[in-house]
């Protein structure tokens, strides 16, 4: 690195898990590449099983003992990957830090949620315990609790799932992190209920100026909320972009599928594309594209070679298909996918 | 038209009951508080709200899977919550239910030619040689799935194509209305669209009645001819697709509108959000006068002190106050947000 360019806030580079299983070696994220300055916003979307959420995890130390990591990810510059968990904890939670979907399970049932809160900060060994716990108390406040004062004193079973998310927000806010990572914040979570926390996120993320992932299956959630995106189908990024740009004008047809199967909440009586068949077994891929199979434009190259990420017609746009540029313009998915009920694929073997 | 199925003030309660040896009765959760709602054939209903607000409850006491506490379900000129089970077997052919969860309610043990076939068993119309069999190949061609299938079980096929199965077995015995209880929410969206277009297909060529319940809005509207949006047990906007949607009265509507993200970056940045205060209170002790009133963003500013306590008061009917569909909202006002 020269000194004259500063090294990007977070740096992921050709990042690859794989899972060594009874029945063979689970390929789950095949080469995940991103860069992250302050202040921005990712999201990444993809369906089950996409890797979206291993890929994050496996930035935070946080895979199971098995799991095989290789490539790179770089916090300022400093390599997180095989780092002894000592010294990984002086990055983990402090300047990057994870809210998971599920705040039950994330939160220690025994414990007073101030307190748990509190732990946080002290563990980093700034404040004393007492100023600790007052700290817990205004971050409370801060993601909206009413009366943090004495809610910091229940314990989590007392909470409704909204209040838990949100005193989750404030446990990752509490060392004031540069990169939150948020997996599928909202998705136990009721509309109303979700609205409240992406307002909350955008709120703590606005006045700590951090910078934040945001890794869902909700297209609307990522519109809303990000700056650019990343779209995973079989363990890689498969388009990739700015958020306007990307929702406008796809150039992989698997995200144009997407776009096109979702009904609209501001429009009616428009038939469905959905993508006919399943995302591939992580276990044996076939060669090619993994897309091939369910997509409508596929042609002998896609079932032999895998599609690098092109760059595409836009700046700083990239798609992993050999014939983006068929795709031109606003794209309408009903004049790529056809429309169709019947499902003819095989079932799983 | 006459209605498919009428459903007059019903109410469905359950008992919370004490831990010890003699658990007492501590409380009732009101469930279903006085839900009123016609189908007619050939049409959708959609039954829209948050988890708690008694929608499915309000499914299962329809299918007459629980008993209802008090009310009248009419289906096909027949009332329901009076019937024996003997007589109540006769109508499920006529009235068949679709669940959420295409792992947990399909039988692993079973090959899907016996899961498809057993209603058309239970029923006697499985019928001699291999007439029960072409009807389950049939089926399954119905609902697009590989007839060659037939002799897999559950878990060899996907979500998708289970869910398929799933409304294959429901339509064996030709029912006239489906009870859809969230039939896509467990699936990814690129699976969930081929199962909506194949209910809608299916309602074309066969002429069902659908009741949709879901939580998502946008599904919702895809799907449905009319809606009833649900807070706390009770129906608190009902209209046509249009009216719900383009015209919402109820503050609670316009919320639930106004909270769902569009997938359309633009347009997202120009809209304005209603936030909810606090979350759904306890169908336990529900609040006086209108259910919504704690968190209405309406009540809380917009209303004086003396209007508000009309709304603390007294229950708002679901009535046509002017704005050409029934809300219950004293102070129901057309306002589009989507």
């Amino acid at each position: 690195m020269t000194a004259s360019r500063r090294a990007p806030l977070l740096e992921v580079s050709d990042l690859q898990v794989e899972f060594p299983t009874e029945d063979g070696v689970v390929h789950a994220v095949r080469g995940v590449s991103y860069s992250l300055e302050a202040g921005e916003v990712l999201g990444i979307v993809g369906e089950s099983g996409s890797g979206k959420s291993v890929s994050s995890l496996a930035l935070m130390g946080l895979l199971p003992r098995g799991a095989r990591i290789s490539g790179s990810a770089k916090y300022r510059g400093d390599e997180l990957l095989g780092l002894e968990a000592r010294d990984l904890n002086v990055i983990r939670g402090k300047k990057v830090a994870m809210i998971f979907q599920d705040p039950m399970t994330s939160l220690n049932p025994v414990h007073r949620v101030g307190a748990q809160i509190g732990e946080a900060i002290w563990a980093a060994g700034v404040l004393s315990k007492g100023d600790a716990n007052k700290r817990a108390v205004e971050l409370l406040d801060l993601v909206g609790i009413p009366q943090a004062g004495s809610r910091a004193r229940s314990y989590p079973h007392e909470f409704s799932g909204g209040m838990r998310q949100r005193a989750m927000i404030a446990m990752a806010m509490a060392n004031d992190p540069d990169v939150l990572i948020a997996d599928e914040p909202t998705t136990a979570l009721d509309v109303t209920v979700q609205a409240q926390i992406l307002e909350t996120l955008r709120k703590v993320q606005g006045e700590t100026g951090a910078a934040m992932i945001l890794i869902t299956h909700d297209l609307g959630v990522v519109a809303n909320m990000s700056d650019r995106v990343m779209v995973m189908y079989a363990g890689r990024p498969v388009e990739y972009g700015t958020v306007d740009d990307l929702y406008e004008r796809p150039r992989m047809p698997y995200t144009v599928g997407l776009l096109g199967s979702l009904p609209r909440l501001d429009a009616e009586g428009e038939r469905l594309t959905p993508i006919t068949g399943s995302p591939p077994s992580l276990l044996n891929l076939p060669a090619g594209c993994p897309f091939a199979p369910r997509c409508p434009m596929v042609r002998d190259r896609c079932l032999s070679e895998e599609p690098p990420l092109y760059l595409t017609d836009e700046v700083e746009h990239v798609a992993a298909c050999h014939f983006w540029m068929e795709l031109g313009g606003e794209v309408i998915a009903t004049e790529v996918f056809e429309v169709t009920t019947v499902d003819d694929a095989e079932p799983l073997s | 038209m006459t209605a498919l199925l009428e459903v007059t003030d019903l109410v469905k309660h359950f008992p919370v009951r004490g831990g010890g040896v003699v658990s007492r009765t501590l409380g009732w959760v009101q469930a279903v508080s006085g839900v009123s709602l016609t189908i007619a054939a050939g049409e959708t209903l959609g039954v829209v709200g948050e988890s708690g607000c008694g929608k499915s409850t309000l499914g299962r006491t329809i299918m007459q899977l629980t008993p209802a506490t008090s009310g009248s379900v009419v289906f096909d000129g027949v009332e329901l919550t009076s019937l024996k089970r003997s007589a109540m077997r006769k109508v499920r052919r006529d009235l068949q239910i679709v669940f959420q969860d295409p792992y947990a309610s399909l039988d692993p043990r079973m090959p899907v030619s016996a899961i498809i076939g057993e209603p058309l068993r239970i029923h006697g119309r499985w019928g001699s040689g291999r007439s029960g069999k072409d009807a389950v190949a049939e089926l399954l061609r119905l609902v697009g799935l590989n007839p060659e299938h037939a002799n897999r079980y559950p878990h060899e096929f996907s979500g998708g194509q289970r869910q398929r199965i799933g409304i294959a077995r429901a339509l064996a015995l030709e029912p006239k209305l489906l009870v859809l209880d969230e039939p896509v929410s467990a699936l990814d969206v690129s699976i969930q669209a081929g199962v909506l277009n194949l209910l809608e297909d299916l309602q074309g060529r066969l002429g069902l009645s659908y009741m949709f319940i879901a939580h998502d809005l946008s599904v919702v509207r895809h799907i449905s001819d009319r809606v009833a949006v649900m807070y706390l047990g009770k129906i608190v906007e009902t209209g046509s697709r249009a009216e719900i949607y383009g015209h919402p009265s109820h503050p609670y509507t316009r919320a639930l509108l106004s909270a769902v993200p569009l997938p359309d970056p633009k347009r997202e940045r120009l809209r304005k959000r209603i936030l909810l205060q606090g979350d759904i209170p306890s169908p336990v002790d529900p609040p006086s006068g209108c259910r919504f009133r704690t968190r209405c963003q309406v009540f809380a500013s917009e209303l004086t002190d003396a209007q508000r306590s009309l709304c603390v008061s007294e229950e708002p009917a679901l009535e046509d106050r002017g704005q050409g569909h029934p809300s219950a909202c004293h102070y129901a006002r057309v306002e589009a947000v989507v």
